[in-house]
């Protein structure tokens, strides 16, 4: 059955190493949904955190494509269950005195910012699941959203629970 | 640190050289060109170490390297120059890649500071190779060039081979630094598996002893690990019936009781019979592809599969793997020998049903063997039957690709693994006779043969001055239709002989152009005129072009239509 799947890859920190991941996905004709890469804590290791789409077979083999490369270091799925999921997103949204205090509502129940102000326009920074990110906007757009920005999807493992 | 008239210090041309000879590398496949001058130069001070092949197109020299590579399980080494000597190179580097043979490319770059800017014979190599190569490197500080080169051997020789290019800037060759070449190597994200799990393998021997109707299916994985030898001693064990891929071919016997063919598009009837109706199949060192499953939902419907593979990506790709076993085959079949010399008396429960099966193999094999009829004109297979005859089998065969290719898969007999050097997986016409030149050099005691058809030998045609210049005595057969004759025949049964461009209405005069070379140029119009001229030819030590005017429209069967099971056979 098709579904979203994050990989968390570790990679060395090498020049072309995102073309490599990335011209495989494209290759192969698996879909990157989203993509976030940086740095870690060791000097040459990066992280990417990439969500695709597909079957159980579909994403064994984009496991095993992505080891192929020399430069990859380890490739690990995160599910829902077992790890933390966050986006973050920067919307421009239009501002009027009838509406500006229901923004500032709406940033408190999203438990976002207001990051920038103008004559018409509020710019709110918004964390969250990629499901909240989407209420989010579903909730802005009557208001008329000017320009929005979102970064990819980071995930991390959740630390093992002691029973 | 020791003072510099002490220390080793050399330029980044000697190291390449020196790091080279270190490999073990005594031939080079090569054409110099601006970026390169450098190291051509050097190139000169070590010609009674460095064999370099001066050839005529760089898709030659990668070609040649992989016929070297594949002719003696060494790696092979092509020296090109930037921009278009790269670009050039890009058709023999995918060749290789798809086949998994073990080359590797040393490319001239612009120097550093021109990079990005458009330079004179400028192309971003290391961009346009990444989804053809197993890896590749830019160097960018000459400090980094002797470790690269250790590590681009390392990698194109280990796990599933492949080829590794190097990209090296033209100030690099030029630069000077300490030259003190690695001994080990450690690279953390780079760790082939050689032994199978041992549980696996125990799946394997207990799925074995029960099937009824087992049945070994090889490819390319068996001669890339040199285990013909395991692979015999599984076989005949067990008496288990041996069926090959293309790129398996020689990796058993031909002539052996237990081999029934290649199976797939042009597979023999038994061995596409016996694969659709066995029980348990150990797939070795084989990948499935799409040319030997036919329709992959009905291939192989009644069978288990285990299936050996050192590379994880292979197995489960396009066909459901019950028994998963990633290592070296030859690691693995060592394994599995093991594990069933304490067991051979397990195996009478299923004696009877086994008897059985290979007598229905060998019923399908009698029911329909390759054939061809003869008559006043010179039939393909004839030619490809008389080669192996006269060579007595010993010969190395390259093929281009397409009916030649075909025809000597199913009339040449290999029975040694190295001897049949053919591309495969990409299907690249004008392969087989560069590779023939590359495999000359590495066994120059061998008779060489090319395969080739009218077409497709035009695609190279220019080695036959490197063939001349280096007195390799290398056998072109051109096996002449005056057509592209897979085209010809695919158009005859799927497009109504609606001939669209495949007819060769003009082909130069094969003997006047070999003569043209400083050849031998031979023809045969008639079938008792075929021996005669393989016979001259094996007794010219130069190169020979054999022009064989053959059936115009004579096909490759049996035949499965693409994307039809592969039991829906086309017999003749």
């Amino acid at each position: 059955m098709e579904k979203t799947h994050i990989l968390s890859i570790l990679v060395e920190n090498e020049a072309g190493v995102l073309a490599r991941v990335s011209g495989l996905f494209s290759a192969r004709g698996f879909n990157i949904d989203s993509i976030c890469v940086a740095k870690t804590l060791e000097k040459n290791e990066s992280k990417m955190i990439i969500t695709t789409s597909g079957d159980t077979q579909i994403l064994e083999q984009i496991t095993k494509q992505l080891n192929r490369l020399i430069n990859v270091i380890k490739v690990q799925e995160l599910t829902d269950e077992d790890s933390v999921v966050r986006q973050t997103v920067l919307i421009k949204v239009n501002a009027d005195e009838t509406t500006k205090s229901d923004i500032v509502r709406i940033k408190d129940i999203f438990s976002g910012r207001i990051i920038d102000v103008s004559r018409n326009s509020y710019t709110l920074e918004v964390t969250g699941s990629e499901r909240k990110i989407e209420s989010l906007i579903d909730i802005l757009r009557p208001l008329g959203i000017k320009d929005i920005v979102m970064t990819g999807i980071v995930a991390i493992q959740r630390a093992r629970k002691l029973n | 640190m020791k003072p510099n008239n002490e220390r080793n210090m050399m330029t980044g041309s000697k190291i390449i050289i020196e790091s080279l000879i270190k490999e073990g590398v005594d031939t080079i496949f090569g054409y110099p060109g601006g970026a390169v001058m450098n190291i051509y130069d050097e190139l000169l001070n070590y010609a009674d170490k460095i064999n370099h092949v001066l050839v005529r197109h760089e898709q030659g020299a990668a070609h040649a390297a992989d016929g070297y590579a594949r002719a003696s399980g060494k790696v092979g080494v092509v020296l090109v120059t930037s921009g278009p000597g790269a670009t050039n190179t890009i058709t023999g580097i995918a060749t290789a890649y798809m086949d998994s043979i073990p080359i590797v490319i040393l490319t001239g770059q612009v120097p550093t500071n021109l990079i990005g800017n458009d330079a004179f014979q400028e192309a971003d190599t290391v961009g346009i190779t990444r989804p053809c190569t197993k890896h590749n490197y830019l160097v960018k500080d000459v400090k980094n060039l002797a470790r690269t080169i250790k590590e681009a051997f390392y990698i194109a020789s280990t796990g599933r081979p492949g080829p590794v290019l190097i990209d090296i800037p033209k100030d690099i060759t030029s630069s000077v630094c300490e030259f003190d070449y690695p001994e080990g190597i450690e690279l953390r994200s780079y760790n082939p598996t050689y032994f199978g799990h041992h549980v696996q393998i125990s799946k394997v021997v207990k799925e074995l002893l029960n099937a009824k109707r087992p049945l070994l299916y090889i490819g390319g994985g068996v001669i890339i690990s040199n285990a013909a030898a395991e692979l015999k001693e599984l076989a005949e064990l067990f008496d288990l019936p041996v069926t090959s891929t293309l790129m398996g071919l020689g990796g058993f016997p031909a002539e052996h009781s237990l081999f029934f063919g290649m199976l797939g598009m042009h597979g023999t009837y038994a061995a596409n019979m016996a694969i659709s109706n066995a029980d348990f199949i150990i797939a070795i060192g084989a990948r499935f592809d799409d040319r030997v499953t036919g329709k992959v939902e009905e291939f192989a419907r009644n069978a288990k599969f285990a299936h050996i593979d050192i590379d994880p990506s292979s197995i489960g790709k396009n066909v459901k793997i019950e028994i998963p076993v990633v290592g070296d085959v030859k690691a693995v079949l060592n394994s599995l020998l093991e594990m069933l010399s304490t067991k051979s008396k397990e195996i009478s429960s299923t004696q009877y049903d086994r008897l059985k099966w290979l007598e229905d193999i060998n019923i399908w094999k009698y029911e329909h063997p390759l054939s061809y009829e003869m008559n006043d004109v010179i039939k393909p297979q004839y030619v490809i039957e008389k080669i192996y005859e006269l060579t007595e089998g010993s010969a190395i065969i390259s093929t281009e690709v397409g009916q030649n290719q075909m025809w000597a898969a199913q009339f040449y007999k290999f029975n040694n693994p190295r001897t049949f050097l053919t591309s495969g997986g990409l299907g690249t016409m004008g392969y087989g006779f560069p590779a023939a030149i590359g495999a000359q050099i590495a066994c120059p005691e061998k008779t060489v043969f090319d395969i080739a058809g009218d077409g497709s030998i035009q695609m190279n045609i220019q080695e036959l001055a490197t063939a001349v210049q280096y007195n390799l005595p290398v056998k072109i057969a051109i096996i002449n239709n005056n057509f592209l004759g897979m085209i010809r025949q695919w158009q005859e049964l799927f497009y109504k002989k609606r001939y669209s461009f495949s007819e060769m209405n003009v082909n130069p005069d094969f003997v006047k152009l070999a003569e043209a070379y400083g050849a031998v140029g031979l023809r045969a119009t008639k079938p008792n005129e075929v021996e005669d001229v393989i016979k001259k030819a094996l007794s010219i030590k130069k190169p020979v072009i054999m022009d064989f005017v053959v059936a115009k429209e004579e096909s490759v069967y049996p035949m499965v239509a693409p994307g039809a099971p592969i039991t829906g056979m086309l017999l003749v």
